[in-house]
């Protein structure tokens, strides 16, 4: 049998980037890939997608060329690196076991063949297989797992077999031109987005498309006679039934690699399906000689990919090259003052700071990649209280006040090794606090996606900013004057509570027990009034509930449903009572919220129409929101005014839709985005392009690279793919020479065509000096931008 | 609109016009009032200046990157000025009229400002009435709902001898929702309908003939079934037909708020040319 010194698993980017490197070199090497063809994911790109190469900082160090273009023109070019490279690629050829270490692995192949190689290079990404229907037939040609253009297909008989997003925009799609059936394991749709949702059950309703609820495939076959090629069986409840089809398309998900990865012996540090494998800064696994790069390894750019490709069978062959991305931490690490190499720099960084002691040197690395290191002067703002950052800081070097408390400001000094911002990380909410700089202060701001990273990453991580969110929220709220260490053994009492939308965190008449905080997310308060339950208030993140029960009597007097997946950190009642016992001031505080809102529930009592008019805003999803623009129908004349300005401002493309959404007692929640507290969009962007500003905007970047992630992420299809629209004439040509489009007419022709499209989406126009344009050109003030907060003041001003 | 900054606008309006009516009966020129005077120029020059900004409207309004107020202040003080400036302007006149290019001015300014006190009419009542006769829902899902409405019945009318199927479908093509400028505003329902055993259309406003003909086949039948089937499908129509009425009434209501502009706007230019010649005139003859 054949030995290789290098078997590469996998021909996406990292993969051929590390054959041709192996193959340029002249050494025995084998690229297995299980499709018919290179680069597998981005063959399923649509015609002529525009592929991007970000980050464009990153030098490219690769035997294959790689520039932004389009889809074609990149598969050709590396088509042509492989002829030129001699790569020895095999295609078809699946993995399905890998057993043994250096030197000696043994990699089994579907169709019964093996592999023996010395190192193995793991490059299959983190797409996954697709899960296959697994009846009998499954292997028929009639099934497919994908669809690339449903215009393909007419006058078919196809069966869509899935209740996933993916499933319902395929059979709608097909409907089109063909008689689609869809197949429902489940008695409903679940977890899909809304618009789906409405427009598969409206298909149904109309007959356009047929439906098996509680249905399982049984097996495919060929059709013995009649107009259909096939028959495709399936398991109802109300026995079998079977569908003579040309076509079936399984959208049934996708298998996660990580149990094929584990099987190989590579171990993950947590079972969080987020959970990246250890690997050391050579990109090797805990398997001696299996390395693993690009996405599985938490590298999901392609640039990142066809680096981490050459530099592996560079570490294989020995030779200690720096990485390419050496000079952009040479650079970051400059205002510094200890004078030490990059990789002396990042030792001592991990020593230094408690946190990071268990965090491995590769995804340090990547941290600190994608982190700022500042040198702020003494007395510095590092950031204020209400700004709606979320980055994470760690102290290096000197030390940061935190000035927290709203009418009587505390301080509170951190030392080196500490770090701060881990509220506003976990609760997507503003600052809590403004952070100052302290003399000789070195700070590492972290994004929040690489720290996220990290706790899904790193059990300790998570384990110690858990802690901390624990002791800081309790010492904001309750005891600014005690120390840290003090409220330790407080923390270990508290509970995390993880609580699903509309899960109820307690009822009215239920004893009284806790306390809540709520860490993220937010909550309704509702009062059975007359038999039927009226929201009396809503409460945001960083707050607290179940005070009133607590202090006043036994009993809960309101019913507290989380509104959105939340989660909270509860206190019991002696613990609770013991802190208040430390400081009559806190408890006059919590004394007069109490009075507050029970002013506010008896003020929403009478008036049970406005607490219908928050349930309906809750219902849209808007407890997450922190910034969501309404309009008031009674108001608005129909100019489409916002709209147009919206478009005007923002490269001709309106990131509103004023007329669709839903309206309920005159205020109509229009398609726009909501600047969620922790953005659905934000949690899928390979190159971090979506980001929040002090300001509470949730933004995308111009590094977007155009992957649709975003779009499909979000729940309330805010986000579109689109050019950058074609440049008008200005105001005055169209006023005095009628040359159009004028402004706020469409623009005419085609988008331009070298402009690659890009996810789009509300910015709430940070950049424009006089806030969001919508609301600025709107006339009649119908327009209006406001926060969950103010839902209430709405509510019973109407 | 009115209300914008505690009626900042309102005020500084009717201190404009105090102003200027104060001067005008405290100034006794030597011929009877007119804009030949100091206070007739400077009144003028005033008008002439609002009038520029009244227009300046529009453009405002296409600025979508402007950092000059938002438009609602400029709508609301585009309302007050404007009502304004007709104390101004008749006090600039002297109260003097004739049949000429001046007088031509000032009357097509006065048609501006109706048309604007027209559309700030409109303004404050339509929008709460389109919204409270739409309901909770939009156009496309009255539209929606009638679509759905019409595949019920056509499902319905299937149960039935054939000619409920080709009333319902001539029912559903002769249809008639919106229309020109005209049919729009006036609201009305020019819809028809075949009637079975009929080759010719008759009228069916309001879905008046549909109904009718519905009744009158439950009166006859005598078929229980049948019968069941008759009365969903007249349920189904008359609730067509209050779906219809809403539709046509936003329709109508949606016209009215933006017709009034095709006069004011077109109006404004035409004062803009009188202001010229009005001005030239003055100064030509001067």
């Amino acid at each position: 049998m054949q030995r290789f010194k290098i078997a590469v698993i996998g021909a996406g980017p990292g993969g051929l980037s590390a054959a041709a490197h192996a193959a340029e070199l002249g050494i025995s090497h084998v690229l297995l890939e299980q499709s018919s063809a290179h680069a597998n994911t981005i063959q399923r790109y649509q015609k002529g997608k525009h592929v991007m190469a970000e980050p464009n900082v990153l030098p490219l160090r690769s035997a294959f060329e790689f520039d932004a273009g389009t889809r074609e023109s990149v598969l050709e070019r590396w088509a042509r690196g492989i002829e030129r490279h001699q790569v020895n690629v095999r295609y078809g050829a699946e993995v399905v076991s890998l057993t043994g270490a250096r030197p000696a692995f043994h990699i089994g192949l579907k169709d019964g063949g093996s592999v023996e190689a010395e190192t193995v290079i793991f490059a299959i990404g983190v797409q996954g297989n697709p899960r296959r229907l697994g009846v009998a037939g499954d292997d028929l040609p009639c099934v497919q797992y994908t669809l690339d253009d449903p215009d393909e297909y007419r006058g078919e008989s196809i069966v869509v077999v899935g209740a996933g997003d993916a499933a319902i925009e395929n059979a709608l799609a097909l409907t089109r031109q063909n008689q689609v059936t869809i197949v429902n394991r489940a008695e409903e749709f679940v977890r899909v987005k809304d618009g789906n949702l409405s427009a598969v059950l409206k298909a149904i309703e109309e007959r356009k498309l047929e439906c098996f609820y509680r249905s399982q495939a049984t097996r495919v076959a060929a059709a013995r006679d009649g107009e259909r090629p096939y028959v495709f069986t399936l398991n109802t409840d109300k026995g079998e039934a079977e569908i003579p089809c040309n076509r079936i398309i399984a959208r049934i998900g996708a298998v996660p690699p990580r149990r094929f990865v584990e099987s190989c012996g590579i171990e993950f540090p947590s079972a969080d399906t987020s959970a990246l494998p250890a690997l050391t800064s050579q990109y090797e696994s805990n398997v001696a000689g299996l390395y693993i790069i690009g996405a599985l390894g938490g590298y999901p750019l392609i640039k990142q990919a066809m680096n981490q490709g050459y530099e592996a069978v560079e570490y294989i062959l020995g030779r200690r090259i720096e990485p390419a991305d050496h000079p952009l931490l040479v650079k970051k690490f400059a205002a510094l003052p200890y004078g030490l190499s990059v990789d002396r720099t990042l030792e001592f960084m991990q020593q230094r700071i408690a946190l990071f002691a268990d965090v491995n040197g590769l995804n340090f690395r990547e941290l600190l990649l994608g982190s700022n290191v500042l040198t702020p002067d003494a007395g510095a703002v590092v950031f204020r209280r209400n700004d709606y950052t979320n980055t994470f800081f760690t102290i290096l070097e000197g030390s940061v006040e935190l000035e927290v408390g709203e009418e009587d400001k505390r301080r509170l000094t951190l030392e080196s090794g500490q770090f701060f911002g881990e509220m506003s990380l976990l609760s997507g909410r503003r600052r809590s606090g403004t952070a100052l700089a302290g003399p000789n202060c070195v700070l590492i701001e972290s994004p929040r996606r690489e720290i996220m990273k990290l706790i899904s990453s790193v059990p300790g991580v998570r384990r110690v900013i858990d802690e901390y969110f624990v002791i800081r929220a309790i010492q904001t709220g309750f005891a600014p004057e005690t120390p840290s260490a003090e409220l330790r053994p407080v923390a270990e009492r508290a509970l995390l509570k993880r609580y699903k939308a509309d899960a109820v965190l307690f009822a009215e008449g239920d004893a009284a027990d806790c306390l809540h905080l709520i860490r993220s997310g937010s909550v309704a308060v509702s009062r059975n009034i007359g038999g039927r339950d009226v929201v009396t208030s809503y409460v945001a993140a960083g707050n607290y509930v179940g005070e009133m029960g607590l202090m006043g009597g036994t009993r809960r007097t309101a019913t507290v449903r989380a509104t959105v997946v939340t989660e909270t950190v509860s206190l019991d009642a002696a613990t609770f009572s013991a802190l208040l016992a430390r400081s009559p001031k806190i408890t006059e505080q919590v004394q007069a919220t109490v009075r507050r809102r029970l002013a506010q529930n008896t003020r929403m009592t009478i008036q049970p129409r406005a607490g219908d008019l928050i349930s309906f805003l809750m219902g849209q999803g808007l407890g997450e929101a922190t910034d969501v623009l309404l309009i008031d129908e009674t108001l608005c004349v129909g100019c489409d005014n916002c709209e147009k300005a919206c478009a005007e401002t923002h490269g001709g493309t309106s990131r509103l839709d004023r007329d669709a959404g839903p309206t309920f007692a005159g205020v109509h929640v229009p398609t726009s985005c909501r600047h969620c507290e922790d953005p659905h969009c934000m949690k899928d962007c390979p190159p971090d392009a979506i980001r929040r500003s002090p300001n509470g905007e949730v933004y995308i970047r111009d590094n977007c690279i155009g992957c649709g992630n975003c779009e499909r992420n979000c729940p309330y299809d805010v986000i579109q793919m689109e050019s950058a629209a074609a440049p008008k004439p200005g105001l005055w040509p169209w006023l005095l020479f009628g040359s159009g489009p004028g402004p706020g007419q469409a623009p005419s022709g085609a988008a331009r065509a070298d402009s690659p499209k890009r996810a789009v989406k509300c910015d709430m126009c940070k950049d424009l000096d006089g806030g969001p344009a919508c609301v600025r050109a709107c006339p009649t003030g119908a327009a209006i931008r406001i926060g969950p907060e103010q839902f209430v003041e709405l509510a019973s001003q109407r | 609109m009115l209300a914008y900054a505690g009626k900042r606008y309102l005020w500084v309006a009717l201190g404009l016009i105090a102003v200027a009516a104060l001067a005008y009966g405290w100034y006794r020129p030597v011929e009877a009032p007119n804009g030949g005077t100091w206070l007739g120029y400077t009144l003028g020059s005033v008008a002439a200046l609002l009038i520029l900004w009244l227009t300046a409207y529009g453009i405002r309004k296409r600025s979508y990157r402007s950092n000059l107020g938002t438009l609602r202040g400029w709508l609301s003080a585009h309302v007050y000025l404007g009502t304004a400036l007709v104390a101004i302007a008749t006090l600039h006149s002297g109260f003097q009229f004739g049949w000429n290019v001046h007088t031509l001015a000032y009357a097509l300014m006065c048609l501006v400002v109706v048309s604007g006190c027209v559309g700030v009419v409109l303004y404050l009542r339509y929008p709460a009435a389109m919204s409270a006769n739409r309901g909770d829902m939009n156009r496309d899902q009255l539209l929606g709902e009638i679509a759905d409405i019409d595949q019920k019945a056509v499902r319905l009318a299937a149960q039935l001898p054939r000619e409920f199927a080709d009333l319902i479908a001539s029912n559903r093509d002769r249809t008639v929702i919106g229309g020109g400028a005209f049919a729009l505003l006036a609201g009305g329902d020019r819809s028809r309908l075949v009637l079975p055993d009929s080759q010719t259309p008759v009228t069916n406003p309001e879905q008046s003939a549909i109904l009718a003909w519905l009744g009158d086949q439950l009166s006859r039948s005598t078929d229980g079934t049948r019968s069941q089937y008759i009365q969903d499908l007249l349920a189904l129509v008359s609730l067509r037909k209050a779906l219809l009425v809403r539709l046509r009434r936003d329709l109508k209501l949606q016209a009215w708020l933006e017709i009034w502009l095709y006069v004011h706007v077109p109006l404004s230019f035409a004062l803009l040319a009188a202001l010229v010649t009005h001005v030239l005139v003055v100064f030509l003859y001067w």
